[in-house]
């Protein structure tokens, strides 16, 4: 499974308006009883450092620019995982005022999660289908890179 | 003079798992003015009563917060079984009762487990969730759900614990107590944690009063306040008493949520004894018509929640004050004069729930 891996990425966790029922499912998946330090994956609080975005919770108002510089500041090759049917398409809060539907709005989410909360073993799933995703984007990158310098 | 300086704090920051954004006002290291802006997790729900059915609207009051969500549909299910006057059966009430008191040991074990990543104490961090982990598996078993469990409804709860398993909660407690023993003793007795926490973010007894301090932020400057007291649930019929610290300090605070976690346990060890036979739920029919206001004890605090039907089958209005809105205040009085370092444990050592203030 990990066999495409060849180096350790590093995740973000940023909240956008979930009830906080799935931020505590990605922390969960940082300790030891899940722990996903054990594929090389590492939790880091600045975007500039991190490959992998992951996101709980749906788009609003007011975070919908958050959202959209953290993605910026991240490098490439980036991938995002949506986590939660909040971040999905809204879930339960889909009819309130203030949630405008699933992070898919913003960003190109490479990974969806479901579940309300998604469980720590899907989580897991999640990142760990990211980073393969990863991998393909950086090849791709490189082909580029590699073809353009051929022009 | 000095110059002053503003720093915008959050709302992504490493310590935070919500957003908040705090913008401080900084005369070199100190900060004299903490200004809050609020507003990233605003969903609405409150208006959501409209468009769901009462019965139904359960599922989305537990999604308030994922981290108190039984009490959450608690205290909905109590504020309507109170409008509609309908009698809970004694092993329900029972039930709601052991399953607060899991909820709160899992919230107060995260809220520690956020404070000593702040700390940057990773270990104390990892073996703080690695107890609360057995704590989520029991809440799994025997409530429904990791973390949203779905099993309070009005009239009663889902699902019942049988006999067997009422024995098991009760060595299996035991044997969480003792892990829980030796690695709180590290936050309270630890020489760089007391180091770390003393002194920081005072708040006084009467500033607590004043402010309008609720749950273990007052309790930890000294103010009696535990809504369990008011006998709500099965709580008449279990001996506790309110926990109380005296420093008004982060250390005192952490002090009282550690204590909290035992007397949580003993709790649950009494329910799980005392528990009578009986229907676990009652039928009821009718829609609600009048008001009430629900008041339950939060592992943040008091939570208040506001109902009022017309006899339809939706709400006409519904409110919630939650425990970290009323820790607001506190927390911007414990920030002025404290130094920029300290702001992410003042912070945590509220144990800010950020999805129960904007709802
Ligand atoms: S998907 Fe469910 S548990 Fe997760 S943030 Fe949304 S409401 Fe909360």
């Amino acid at each position: 499974m990990m066999a495409h891996m060849k180096k350790s990425p590093w995740v973000i966790h940023y909240d956008g308006s979930s009830c906080n029922g799935c931020d505590i499912e990605v922390l969960a998946s940082l300790a030891p009883h899940y722990d996903i330090e054990r594929f090389g994956i590492i939790h880091t609080g600045n975007p500039k450092h991190a490959d992998i975005l992951l996101i709980t919770g749906s788009i609003n108002e007011q975070n919908i620019e958050v959202v959209k510089n953290i993605y910026s500041q991240m490098p490439k090759p980036r991938a995002v995982v949506a986590i939660g049917i909040c971040a999905l398409s809204g879930g339960v809060f889909r009819e309130c005022y203030n949630v405008q539907g699933g992070v898919d709005k913003v960003l190109p989410v490479d990974v969806h999660v479901p579940g309300c909360a998604a469980r720590p073993e899907s989580i897991i799933d999640g990142i760990v289908k990211a980073t393969a995703i990863l991998e393909e984007k950086k090849k791709k990158m490189s082909e580029e890179k590699a073809k353009k310098e051929v022009e | 003079m000095a110059k002053r300086i503003v720093i915008p704090f959050g709302p992504q920051h490493p310590v935070l798992p919500e957003p908040i954004h705090l913008d401080l006002v900084l005369e070199d290291e100190k900060v004299v003015d903490a200004l809050l802006s609020i507003g990233y997790v605003h969903r609405g729900l409150e208006k959501l009563v409209e468009k769901r059915e009462f019965p139904e609207y359960v599922y989305v009051i537990e999604r308030t917060c994922g981290i108190c969500s039984y009490i959450h549909g608690l205290s909905y299910c109590q504020a309507i079984e109170e409008i509609m006057k309908i009698e809970i059966p004694e092993r329900a009430l029972f039930l709601r009762t052991m399953g607060s008191e899991y909820s709160r040991m899992h919230s107060h074990l995260l809220s520690m487990g956020c404070l000593a990543d702040g700390m940057g104490f990773e270990n104390l961090f990892m073996n703080l969730f690695k107890v609360r982990e057995r704590i989520v598996d029991r809440m799994e078993a025997s409530f429904g759900g990791r973390i949203i469990q779905g099993t309070c409804k009005v009239g009663g709860v889902r699902k019942d614990i049988d006999e067997e398993s009422l024995g098991s909660i009760v060595t299996e407690m035991e044997s969480i107590e003792k892990e829980l023993k030796e690695i709180t003793d590290v936050l309270i007795k630890d020489d760089s944690v007391k180091h770390r926490l003393r002194g920081v973010g005072m708040l006084s007894k009467e500033d607590a009063y004043e402010l309008g301090a609720v749950g273990p932020t007052a309790r930890g400057s000294g103010v009696k306040i535990d809504l369990r007291m008011r006998g709500y649930a099965a709580y008449d019929r279990i001996k506790f008493e309110p926990v109380l610290g005296t420093g008004g300090d982060c250390h005192s605070r952490t002090a009282v949520r550690v204590r909290e976690l035992f007397q949580s346990a003993d709790i649950i060890k009494q329910c799980a004894k005392k528990i009578p036979d009986g229907p676990i739920e009652v039928k009821y029919t009718g829609n609600p018509k009048g008001e009430y206001f629900s008041r339950v004890e939060q592992p943040r605090g008091e939570a208040i929640h506001y109902a009022k039907g017309n006899g339809s089958r939706f709400l006409q209005r519904f409110r919630i004050r939650t425990p970290t809105f009323a820790n607001v205040p506190p927390l911007i009085h414990m920030l002025k004069g404290c130094d920029l370092a300290d702001v992410p444990l003042i912070i945590i050592s509220i144990d800010p729930c950020i999805s129960c203030v904007e709802r």
